[in-house]
Protein backbone atom coordinates (compact mmCIF):
# COMPACT_ATOMS: atom_id res chain seq x y z
CA UNK A 1 0.00 0.00 0.00
CA UNK A 2 2.80 2.51 0.68
CA UNK A 3 3.70 2.29 -2.89
CA UNK A 4 0.12 2.93 -3.79
CA UNK A 5 -0.59 5.83 -1.67
CA UNK A 6 2.58 7.54 -3.10
CA UNK A 7 1.20 6.67 -7.18
CA UNK A 8 -1.96 7.81 -5.48
CA UNK A 9 -0.92 11.29 -4.04
CA UNK A 10 1.13 12.16 -7.55
CA UNK A 11 -1.76 10.77 -9.76
CA UNK A 12 -4.29 12.71 -7.92
CA UNK A 13 -2.39 15.90 -8.23
CA UNK A 14 -2.04 15.72 -11.66
CA UNK A 15 -5.42 14.87 -12.39
CA UNK A 16 -6.33 18.25 -10.14
CA UNK A 17 -4.03 20.04 -12.03
CA UNK A 18 -5.81 18.82 -15.23
CA UNK A 19 -9.68 19.50 -14.55
CA UNK A 20 -9.42 22.25 -11.85
CA UNK A 21 -12.20 20.16 -9.82
CA UNK A 22 -14.19 21.74 -7.20
CA UNK A 23 -11.85 21.93 -3.78
CA UNK A 24 -11.05 19.54 -2.17
CA UNK A 25 -12.38 18.86 1.44
CA UNK A 26 -10.00 19.85 4.24
CA UNK A 27 -9.00 16.25 5.43
CA UNK A 28 -8.06 15.54 1.79
CA UNK A 29 -5.70 18.23 1.70
CA UNK A 30 -4.11 17.36 4.92
CA UNK A 31 -3.31 13.56 3.42
CA UNK A 32 -1.87 15.16 0.49
CA UNK A 33 0.43 17.38 2.93
CA UNK A 34 0.94 14.55 5.20
CA UNK A 35 4.21 13.13 4.58
CA UNK A 36 6.29 15.75 3.61
CA UNK A 37 6.98 17.67 7.02
CA UNK A 38 9.27 15.02 8.22
CA UNK A 39 12.71 15.78 6.65
CA UNK A 40 14.41 15.39 9.39
CA UNK A 41 17.98 12.85 10.30
CA UNK A 42 18.29 13.67 13.70
CA UNK A 43 16.70 14.79 16.78
CA UNK A 44 19.08 17.26 18.41
CA UNK A 45 16.83 19.96 19.32
CA UNK A 46 13.52 21.64 19.24
CA UNK A 47 15.00 24.96 18.41
CA UNK A 48 14.32 24.64 14.59
CA UNK A 49 11.16 22.98 14.87
CA UNK A 50 8.06 24.33 12.76
CA UNK A 51 4.82 23.87 14.47
CA UNK A 52 3.52 21.46 11.87
CA UNK A 53 6.73 18.85 12.71
CA UNK A 54 5.83 18.77 16.48
CA UNK A 55 2.46 18.37 15.74
CA UNK A 56 3.22 15.55 12.96
CA UNK A 57 5.53 13.19 16.38
CA UNK A 58 2.63 14.22 18.50
CA UNK A 59 0.05 13.12 15.95
CA UNK A 60 2.31 10.02 15.35
CA UNK A 61 2.30 9.60 19.35
CA UNK A 62 -0.97 8.97 19.80
CA UNK A 63 -0.86 6.13 16.74
CA UNK A 64 2.57 4.46 19.00
CA UNK A 65 -0.05 4.88 22.58
CA UNK A 66 -2.22 2.66 20.85
CA UNK A 67 -0.15 0.18 20.42
CA UNK A 68 1.25 0.48 24.15
CA UNK A 69 -2.43 -0.16 24.96
CA UNK A 70 -2.51 -3.76 23.15
CA UNK A 71 -2.20 -7.00 25.35
CA UNK A 72 1.03 -7.57 23.05
CA UNK A 73 2.74 -4.30 22.65
CA UNK A 74 4.99 -4.97 19.71
CA UNK A 75 5.23 -4.11 15.80
CA UNK A 76 7.52 -5.11 13.68
CA UNK A 77 7.96 -1.30 12.41
CA UNK A 78 11.88 -1.34 13.23
CA UNK A 79 12.79 -4.71 12.58
CA UNK A 80 16.29 -5.42 12.08
CA UNK A 81 17.79 -1.89 13.09
CA UNK A 82 20.15 -1.80 16.00
CA UNK A 83 19.56 0.80 18.45
CA UNK A 84 22.38 1.57 20.81
CA UNK A 85 21.68 4.02 23.64
CA UNK A 86 24.91 5.17 24.72
CA UNK A 87 24.92 7.51 28.28
CA UNK A 88 27.81 9.15 29.67
CA UNK A 89 25.31 10.48 32.82
CA UNK A 90 22.48 8.03 34.95
CA UNK A 91 19.20 7.66 33.84
CA UNK A 92 16.31 6.16 34.99
CA UNK A 93 13.40 6.97 32.96
CA UNK A 94 14.76 8.61 29.85
CA UNK A 95 16.92 5.17 28.87
CA UNK A 96 14.40 3.20 30.12
CA UNK A 97 11.72 4.27 27.80
CA UNK A 98 14.04 4.11 24.90
CA UNK A 99 14.78 1.21 25.48
CA UNK A 100 11.57 0.02 25.77
CA UNK A 101 10.26 2.11 22.39
CA UNK A 102 12.94 0.86 20.66
CA UNK A 103 11.68 -3.36 21.61
CA UNK A 104 8.43 -2.46 21.20
CA UNK A 105 8.79 -1.39 17.48
CA UNK A 106 10.69 -4.24 17.08
CA UNK A 107 14.50 -3.52 17.05
CA UNK A 108 17.29 -4.53 18.73
CA UNK A 109 18.18 -1.89 21.58
CA UNK A 110 22.27 -1.81 23.17
CA UNK A 111 22.95 -0.55 26.26
CA UNK A 112 26.28 1.57 26.52
CA UNK A 113 27.14 3.23 29.78
CA UNK A 114 30.05 4.94 30.20
CA UNK A 115 30.96 2.78 33.65
CA UNK A 116 32.23 -0.63 32.22
CA UNK A 117 32.62 0.03 28.54
CA UNK A 118 35.66 1.41 26.86
CA UNK A 119 34.54 5.36 28.12
CA UNK A 120 36.16 4.78 30.96
CA UNK A 121 39.24 3.68 29.29
CA UNK A 122 39.53 6.91 27.98
CA UNK A 123 38.31 6.41 24.58
CA UNK A 124 37.02 9.31 23.29
CA UNK A 125 33.49 10.51 22.09
CA UNK A 126 34.21 10.46 18.98
CA UNK A 127 36.00 7.07 18.57
CA UNK A 128 33.36 5.38 20.43
CA UNK A 129 31.14 6.66 17.78
CA UNK A 130 33.19 5.20 14.97
CA UNK A 131 33.23 2.10 17.13
CA UNK A 132 29.44 1.97 17.24
CA UNK A 133 29.20 2.77 13.61
CA UNK A 134 31.31 0.04 12.77
CA UNK A 135 29.01 -2.21 14.37
CA UNK A 136 26.10 -1.56 12.29
CA UNK A 137 24.50 1.23 14.73
CA UNK A 138 21.09 2.34 12.88
CA UNK A 139 19.98 4.88 15.65
CA UNK A 140 22.33 6.33 18.52
CA UNK A 141 20.29 7.72 21.74
CA UNK A 142 23.17 9.86 23.24
CA UNK A 143 23.30 11.30 27.07
CA UNK A 144 26.26 13.46 27.43
CA UNK A 145 27.11 15.80 30.01
CA UNK A 146 28.71 18.11 27.47
CA UNK A 147 26.72 21.09 25.43
CA UNK A 148 26.47 20.04 21.82
CA UNK A 149 28.30 16.39 22.36
CA UNK A 150 24.82 14.57 20.30
CA UNK A 151 25.60 17.48 16.89
CA UNK A 152 29.06 15.94 17.40
CA UNK A 153 28.16 12.53 17.06
CA UNK A 154 25.53 13.50 13.93
CA UNK A 155 28.57 15.33 11.98
CA UNK A 156 30.55 12.59 12.81
CA UNK A 157 28.49 9.42 12.09
CA UNK A 158 26.22 7.86 9.29
CA UNK A 159 23.75 7.27 11.55
CA UNK A 160 20.55 8.54 12.87
CA UNK A 161 21.01 10.69 16.28
CA UNK A 162 18.87 11.36 18.84
CA UNK A 163 19.76 14.20 21.69
CA UNK A 164 18.73 12.35 25.05
CA UNK A 165 20.20 15.42 26.93
CA UNK A 166 23.66 17.21 27.01
CA UNK A 167 24.60 19.48 29.31
CA UNK A 168 22.51 22.31 30.52
CA UNK A 169 21.55 22.78 26.88
CA UNK A 170 18.58 20.19 25.31
CA UNK A 171 16.32 17.17 25.47
CA UNK A 172 13.72 17.60 22.94
CA UNK A 173 12.30 14.29 23.32
CA UNK A 174 11.52 15.44 27.35
CA UNK A 175 9.96 18.58 25.97
CA UNK A 176 8.07 16.68 23.42
CA UNK A 177 6.48 14.11 25.83
CA UNK A 178 5.82 17.67 28.19
CA UNK A 179 3.97 19.00 25.09
CA UNK A 180 2.22 15.83 24.37
CA UNK A 181 1.02 15.46 28.01
CA UNK A 182 -0.39 18.70 27.98
CA UNK A 183 -2.21 18.66 24.60
CA UNK A 184 -3.67 15.52 25.76
CA UNK A 185 -5.57 16.95 28.53
CA UNK A 186 -6.00 20.86 27.16
CA UNK A 187 -6.20 20.23 23.32
CA UNK A 188 -4.67 23.40 21.74
CA UNK A 189 -1.75 25.03 23.53
CA UNK A 190 -2.17 28.36 21.64
CA UNK A 191 -2.76 31.32 24.08
CA UNK A 192 -2.15 28.94 27.38
CA UNK A 193 -0.12 30.33 29.97
CA UNK A 194 2.40 28.13 31.10
CA UNK A 195 5.03 28.44 34.09
CA UNK A 196 8.16 26.76 34.21
CA UNK A 197 9.46 27.26 37.79
CA UNK A 198 13.10 26.62 39.05
CA UNK A 199 16.18 26.20 37.53
CA UNK A 200 16.25 27.63 34.54
CA UNK A 201 19.78 28.40 33.50
CA UNK A 202 21.30 24.54 34.64
CA UNK A 203 17.68 23.23 32.81
CA UNK A 204 18.09 21.33 29.20
CA UNK A 205 14.64 20.12 30.18
CA UNK A 206 13.40 23.97 30.49
CA UNK A 207 15.32 25.38 26.93
CA UNK A 208 13.86 22.73 24.90
CA UNK A 209 10.36 23.30 26.09
CA UNK A 210 10.59 26.82 25.36
CA UNK A 211 11.67 26.49 21.94
CA UNK A 212 9.01 23.76 21.85
CA UNK A 213 6.18 25.47 23.72
CA UNK A 214 6.45 28.51 21.90
CA UNK A 215 6.64 26.57 18.35
CA UNK A 216 3.02 25.76 19.66
CA UNK A 217 2.08 28.93 19.99
CA UNK A 218 2.16 28.97 23.63
CA UNK A 219 2.62 31.75 26.44
CA UNK A 220 5.31 30.54 28.40
CA UNK A 221 6.61 32.23 31.56
CA UNK A 222 9.08 31.35 33.37
CA UNK A 223 10.26 31.95 37.36
CA UNK A 224 13.05 31.09 39.63
CA UNK A 225 15.98 33.21 41.20
CA UNK A 226 17.77 35.65 39.22
CA UNK A 227 21.27 33.62 39.71
CA UNK A 228 18.76 30.26 38.42
CA UNK A 229 17.69 32.09 35.10
CA UNK A 230 19.83 32.56 31.82
CA UNK A 231 21.33 35.88 31.52
CA UNK A 232 19.41 37.94 28.40
CA UNK A 233 16.06 35.63 28.77
CA UNK A 234 14.97 38.68 30.84
CA UNK A 235 15.66 40.89 27.77
CA UNK A 236 12.87 39.14 25.93
CA UNK A 237 10.47 41.36 27.83
CA UNK A 238 6.80 41.11 27.95
CA UNK A 239 6.23 38.49 25.39
CA UNK A 240 3.22 36.55 26.12
CA UNK A 241 0.86 37.03 23.48
CA UNK A 242 2.86 39.53 20.94
CA UNK A 243 6.76 37.78 20.85
CA UNK A 244 8.24 41.06 19.25
CA UNK A 245 10.23 39.82 16.09
CA UNK A 246 13.80 40.62 17.22
CA UNK A 247 13.91 38.06 19.86
CA UNK A 248 14.19 34.56 17.74
CA UNK A 249 16.91 36.75 15.84
CA UNK A 250 19.37 37.03 19.06
CA UNK A 251 18.43 33.07 19.72
CA UNK A 252 15.95 32.94 22.08
CA UNK A 253 12.31 32.11 22.53
CA UNK A 254 9.60 34.22 23.29
CA UNK A 255 8.71 34.59 26.97
CA UNK A 256 8.22 36.25 30.31
CA UNK A 257 10.44 36.30 33.28
CA UNK A 258 9.10 36.83 36.12
CA UNK A 259 10.62 36.56 39.74
CA UNK A 260 7.70 36.54 42.04
CA UNK A 261 5.91 32.60 41.72
CA UNK A 262 2.98 34.24 42.97
CA UNK A 263 2.65 36.55 40.45
CA UNK A 264 3.92 34.36 37.65
CA UNK A 265 1.58 31.56 38.61
CA UNK A 266 -1.78 34.06 38.28
CA UNK A 267 -3.89 32.08 35.54
CA UNK A 268 -1.69 29.32 34.92
CA UNK A 269 -3.07 26.52 33.17
CA UNK A 270 -0.16 24.11 33.55
CA UNK A 271 2.66 24.81 36.37
CA UNK A 272 5.98 22.97 35.63
CA UNK A 273 8.20 22.56 38.41
CA UNK A 274 11.70 21.83 37.53
CA UNK A 275 14.53 19.62 39.39
CA UNK A 276 16.62 21.55 42.00
CA UNK A 277 19.92 20.36 42.52
CA UNK A 278 21.91 20.91 45.54
CA UNK A 279 24.94 21.48 44.27
CA UNK A 280 23.38 24.90 43.28
CA UNK A 281 23.13 25.82 46.93
CA UNK A 282 26.88 24.53 47.63
CA UNK A 283 28.24 26.63 44.58
CA UNK A 284 26.69 29.98 45.93
CA UNK A 285 23.87 30.58 43.81
CA UNK A 286 21.38 30.23 47.07
CA UNK A 287 21.08 31.23 50.27
CA UNK A 288 20.00 27.77 51.31
CA UNK A 289 17.15 25.10 50.35
CA UNK A 290 14.65 26.24 53.04
CA UNK A 291 14.82 29.68 51.40
CA UNK A 292 14.37 28.40 48.18
CA UNK A 293 11.15 26.42 49.21
CA UNK A 294 10.04 28.92 50.53
CA UNK A 295 9.52 31.36 47.52
CA UNK A 296 10.04 28.88 44.96
CA UNK A 297 8.45 25.61 45.90
CA UNK A 298 5.14 24.91 43.94
CA UNK A 299 2.46 23.88 46.40
CA UNK A 300 -1.21 23.79 47.21
CA UNK A 301 -1.53 27.33 48.53
CA UNK A 302 0.64 29.03 45.52
CA UNK A 303 -1.47 26.58 43.01
CA UNK A 304 -4.36 28.09 44.06
CA UNK A 305 -3.77 31.40 41.81
CA UNK A 306 -3.25 29.27 39.09
CA UNK A 307 -6.48 28.48 37.00
CA UNK A 308 -9.08 26.00 38.41
CA UNK A 309 -8.17 23.12 36.11
CA UNK A 310 -4.34 23.91 35.73
CA UNK A 311 -2.11 20.79 35.84
CA UNK A 312 1.15 20.50 37.35
CA UNK A 313 4.21 18.81 35.55
CA UNK A 314 7.72 18.03 36.71
CA UNK A 315 10.09 16.47 34.98
CA UNK A 316 11.86 14.18 37.34
CA UNK A 317 13.17 13.34 39.60
CA UNK A 318 11.69 15.30 42.53
CA UNK A 319 12.93 16.48 45.50
CA UNK A 320 9.72 16.55 47.50
CA UNK A 321 9.41 19.36 49.76
CA UNK A 322 12.12 21.38 47.79
CA UNK A 323 10.56 22.47 44.24
CA UNK A 324 7.49 20.64 44.75
CA UNK A 325 5.25 20.01 47.61
CA UNK A 326 4.51 16.13 48.36
CA UNK A 327 0.45 16.78 48.31
CA UNK A 328 0.90 18.82 44.35
CA UNK A 329 3.26 15.69 43.25
CA UNK A 330 1.01 13.03 44.08
CA UNK A 331 -2.05 15.45 43.99
CA UNK A 332 -5.02 15.43 41.36
CA UNK A 333 -3.45 18.08 39.28
CA UNK A 334 -0.83 16.52 39.03
CA UNK A 335 0.61 14.73 35.48
CA UNK A 336 3.89 13.73 36.65
CA UNK A 337 3.04 9.57 36.04
CA UNK A 338 1.51 10.21 32.82
CA UNK A 339 4.44 12.10 31.26
CA UNK A 340 6.60 9.07 32.48
CA UNK A 341 3.94 6.63 30.59
CA UNK A 342 3.99 9.36 27.25
CA UNK A 343 7.48 9.59 27.28
CA UNK A 344 7.62 5.45 25.86
CA UNK A 345 5.45 6.30 23.36
CA UNK A 346 6.73 10.06 22.39
CA UNK A 347 10.28 7.99 21.86
CA UNK A 348 8.45 5.22 19.88
CA UNK A 349 7.19 7.97 17.36
CA UNK A 350 11.12 9.89 16.93
CA UNK A 351 12.32 6.22 16.43
CA UNK A 352 9.68 5.87 13.75
CA UNK A 353 10.00 9.04 11.87
CA UNK A 354 13.60 9.45 12.03
CA UNK A 355 14.26 6.16 10.44
CA UNK A 356 11.53 5.41 8.15
CA UNK A 357 10.75 9.16 7.34
CA UNK A 358 11.39 11.03 4.06
CA UNK A 359 14.32 11.48 2.94
CA UNK A 360 15.37 15.43 1.80
CA UNK A 361 16.60 14.60 -1.81
CA UNK A 362 19.92 15.35 -0.88
CA UNK A 363 21.08 12.41 1.58
CA UNK B 1 -16.99 10.49 -17.49
CA UNK B 2 -13.91 12.51 -17.24
CA UNK B 3 -10.76 11.80 -19.35
CA UNK B 4 -9.22 8.27 -17.41
CA UNK B 5 -12.49 7.46 -15.42
CA UNK B 6 -13.06 4.01 -15.28
CA UNK B 7 -15.99 3.79 -12.82
CA UNK B 8 -18.41 6.91 -11.89
CA UNK B 9 -19.98 7.69 -8.81
CA UNK B 10 -23.14 5.69 -9.78
CA UNK B 11 -21.17 2.48 -10.58
CA UNK B 12 -19.48 3.13 -7.64
CA UNK B 13 -22.49 3.05 -5.60
CA UNK B 14 -23.87 -0.36 -6.87
CA UNK B 15 -20.74 -1.69 -6.43
CA UNK B 16 -20.58 -1.23 -3.16
CA UNK B 17 -24.16 -2.24 -2.55
CA UNK B 18 -23.76 -5.62 -4.28
CA UNK B 19 -20.83 -6.14 -2.44
CA UNK B 20 -22.23 -5.52 0.70
CA UNK B 21 -25.31 -8.10 -0.61
CA UNK B 22 -22.67 -10.76 -1.10
CA UNK B 23 -20.68 -10.11 2.32
CA UNK B 24 -24.43 -11.07 3.80
CA UNK B 25 -24.83 -13.79 1.56
CA UNK B 26 -21.26 -15.29 2.33
CA UNK B 27 -21.47 -15.10 5.68
CA UNK B 28 -25.12 -16.31 5.93
CA UNK B 29 -25.89 -13.22 8.06
CA UNK B 30 -24.45 -10.40 10.13
CA UNK B 31 -23.34 -12.37 12.82
CA UNK B 32 -19.82 -11.71 14.54
CA UNK B 33 -19.76 -9.52 11.20
CA UNK B 34 -17.11 -6.41 11.74
CA UNK B 35 -15.91 -4.54 8.97
CA UNK B 36 -12.23 -3.12 8.93
CA UNK B 37 -10.99 -0.30 6.58
CA UNK B 38 -7.53 -0.34 5.56
CA UNK B 39 -6.27 3.76 6.22
CA UNK B 40 -7.35 5.49 4.52
CA UNK B 41 -9.72 5.13 1.80
CA UNK B 42 -11.08 1.37 3.35
CA UNK B 43 -12.36 3.39 5.80
CA UNK B 44 -15.28 5.31 4.24
CA UNK B 45 -15.87 2.42 2.28
CA UNK B 46 -16.67 0.10 5.26
CA UNK B 47 -18.37 2.66 6.20
CA UNK B 48 -20.47 2.52 3.00
CA UNK B 49 -21.16 -0.84 3.20
CA UNK B 50 -21.95 -1.42 6.50
CA UNK B 51 -24.66 1.37 6.02
CA UNK B 52 -25.84 -0.68 2.81
CA UNK B 53 -25.98 -3.81 4.88
CA UNK B 54 -27.96 -1.82 7.68
CA UNK B 55 -30.25 -0.28 4.62
CA UNK B 56 -31.52 -3.77 3.16
CA UNK B 57 -30.62 -6.50 6.35
CA UNK B 58 -31.61 -3.94 9.50
CA UNK B 59 -28.30 -4.59 11.41
CA UNK B 60 -26.02 -2.51 12.48
CA UNK B 61 -22.52 -4.32 11.71
CA UNK B 62 -19.12 -2.92 13.63
CA UNK B 63 -16.53 -1.08 11.35
CA UNK B 64 -13.45 -0.45 12.35
CA UNK B 65 -10.26 0.96 10.81
CA UNK B 66 -6.89 -0.34 10.58
CA UNK B 67 -3.78 1.85 10.22
CA UNK B 68 -0.72 -0.91 8.72
CA UNK B 69 1.97 2.22 8.35
CA UNK B 70 3.64 -0.05 11.33
CA UNK B 71 3.58 -3.20 9.69
CA UNK B 72 4.88 -2.72 6.00
CA UNK B 73 7.85 -4.08 4.57
CA UNK B 74 8.77 -1.61 1.94
CA UNK B 75 9.42 1.45 3.54
CA UNK B 76 12.78 1.63 4.78
CA UNK B 77 14.33 1.90 1.15
CA UNK B 78 11.99 4.67 -0.22
CA UNK B 79 10.73 7.80 1.49
CA UNK B 80 6.60 7.84 1.15
CA UNK B 81 4.20 9.20 3.37
CA UNK B 82 5.46 8.43 7.14
CA UNK B 83 2.05 9.85 8.75
CA UNK B 84 0.33 6.87 11.17
CA UNK B 85 -3.28 7.23 13.01
CA UNK B 86 -4.41 4.87 15.77
CA UNK B 87 -5.84 2.10 14.63
CA UNK B 88 -9.40 1.76 15.85
CA UNK B 89 -11.79 -1.45 16.32
CA UNK B 90 -15.10 -1.33 17.61
CA UNK B 91 -14.87 -4.90 19.69
CA UNK B 92 -12.47 -7.84 20.42
CA UNK B 93 -11.88 -9.44 17.03
CA UNK B 94 -11.43 -12.72 18.67
CA UNK B 95 -13.99 -15.57 17.34
CA UNK B 96 -15.20 -12.20 14.71
CA UNK B 97 -15.97 -12.67 10.70
CA UNK B 98 -13.50 -9.88 9.69
CA UNK B 99 -14.24 -8.59 6.49
CA UNK B 100 -11.04 -6.44 5.94
CA UNK B 101 -11.34 -3.03 3.25
CA UNK B 102 -9.56 -1.51 1.44
CA UNK B 103 -10.12 0.67 -2.24
CA UNK B 104 -7.08 -1.09 -4.68
CA UNK B 105 -5.85 -4.69 -4.20
CA UNK B 106 -2.23 -4.75 -6.24
CA UNK B 107 0.83 -6.32 -5.40
CA UNK B 108 -1.00 -8.13 -1.96
CA UNK B 109 1.70 -6.31 -0.12
CA UNK B 110 -0.74 -3.90 2.23
CA UNK B 111 -2.87 -7.08 2.40
CA UNK B 112 0.35 -9.02 4.08
CA UNK B 113 0.68 -6.38 6.55
CA UNK B 114 -2.48 -5.94 7.36
CA UNK B 115 -3.20 -9.67 7.89
CA UNK B 116 -0.40 -9.23 10.41
CA UNK B 117 -1.43 -6.02 12.07
CA UNK B 118 -4.98 -7.59 12.37
CA UNK B 119 -3.94 -10.96 13.91
CA UNK B 120 -1.69 -8.55 16.42
CA UNK B 121 -5.47 -8.06 18.12
CA UNK B 122 -6.13 -11.34 18.20
CA UNK B 123 -7.33 -14.64 16.64
CA UNK B 124 -11.03 -13.66 14.42
CA UNK B 125 -12.65 -16.94 13.59
CA UNK B 126 -12.08 -15.66 9.22
CA UNK B 127 -11.04 -12.83 7.46
CA UNK B 128 -11.99 -12.04 4.44
CA UNK B 129 -11.23 -9.16 1.90
CA UNK B 130 -13.29 -7.08 0.01
CA UNK B 131 -12.16 -4.39 -2.47
CA UNK B 132 -13.51 -1.72 -4.69
CA UNK B 133 -11.22 -1.90 -7.57
CA UNK B 134 -8.69 -5.16 -8.24
CA UNK B 135 -6.04 -4.14 -10.77
CA UNK B 136 -3.96 -7.55 -10.73
CA UNK B 137 -0.07 -7.79 -10.70
CA UNK B 138 0.15 -9.86 -7.33
CA UNK B 139 3.28 -10.23 -6.12
CA UNK B 140 2.02 -12.79 -2.90
CA UNK B 141 -0.60 -15.20 -3.40
CA UNK B 142 -3.30 -13.15 -1.83
CA UNK B 143 -6.73 -12.96 -3.63
CA UNK B 144 -9.69 -10.52 -2.75
CA UNK B 145 -13.44 -12.57 -2.00
CA UNK B 146 -15.60 -9.33 -3.28
CA UNK B 147 -14.31 -7.65 -5.51
CA UNK B 148 -16.53 -4.00 -6.85
CA UNK B 149 -15.14 -4.49 -10.17
CA UNK B 150 -11.82 -6.09 -11.90
CA UNK B 151 -9.79 -3.54 -13.80
CA UNK B 152 -7.14 -4.86 -15.89
CA UNK B 153 -4.11 -2.59 -15.96
CA UNK B 154 -0.39 -2.39 -17.09
CA UNK B 155 2.36 -1.80 -14.49
CA UNK B 156 3.01 1.89 -15.64
CA UNK B 157 -0.48 2.75 -14.76
CA UNK B 158 -1.89 4.75 -11.66
CA UNK B 159 -5.31 3.69 -10.24
CA UNK B 160 -6.59 6.69 -8.39
CA UNK B 161 -10.06 5.69 -6.00
CA UNK B 162 -11.41 8.82 -5.20
CA UNK B 163 -14.09 9.13 -2.78
CA UNK B 164 -16.76 12.28 -1.55
CA UNK B 165 -15.21 11.57 1.70
CA UNK B 166 -11.42 12.22 1.57
CA UNK B 167 -11.72 13.63 -1.79
CA UNK B 168 -14.88 15.59 -2.54
CA UNK B 169 -15.87 13.36 -5.65
CA UNK B 170 -16.55 9.57 -5.88
CA UNK B 171 -14.66 8.02 -8.81
CA UNK B 172 -11.89 5.72 -9.93
CA UNK B 173 -9.39 7.29 -12.60
CA UNK B 174 -6.70 5.05 -14.39
CA UNK B 175 -3.96 7.55 -15.29
CA UNK B 176 -0.50 6.65 -17.05
CA UNK B 177 2.58 7.29 -14.86
CA UNK B 178 5.13 9.96 -15.83
CA UNK B 179 7.88 8.89 -13.96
Amino acid sequence: MAKNAVRRSRASSTVREREQQQPLPPEAEQIAAAGSVWQRRHLLDLDDFTAAEIELVLETTDAMKEVLARDVPRVPALRGKTIVTLFYESSTRTRASFELAGKVLGADVINVSSSGSSVQKGESLIDTVRTLQAIGTDVLILRHGASGAPYLAAREAAFRVVNAGDGWHAHPTQALLDAYTMRSRLGDLRGRKIVIVGDIAHSRVARSNLWGLTALGAGVVVCGPPTLLPVGLGACGDALGQPPDDMEEAGLPPVRVEHDLDRAIEGADVVMALRLQRERQESGLLPSLREYSRLYQVNGERLARAKPDAFVLHPGPINEGVEISSEVAHGARSLIEEQVQNGVAVRKAILYLLVRGERPPTS
Amino acid sequence: MPDGAVMSAEEMRRAIVRVAHEIVEQNEGCRDLMLVGMRTRGVPLAQRLAAAIEEFEGERVGVGALDIGLYRDDLPERGTRVEIKPSELPQDIAGKRVVLVDDVLYTGRSIRAALDALIDYGRPQRIQLAVLVDRGHRELPIRADFVGKNIPTAMQDDVLVQLEETDGTDQVLVTERRD
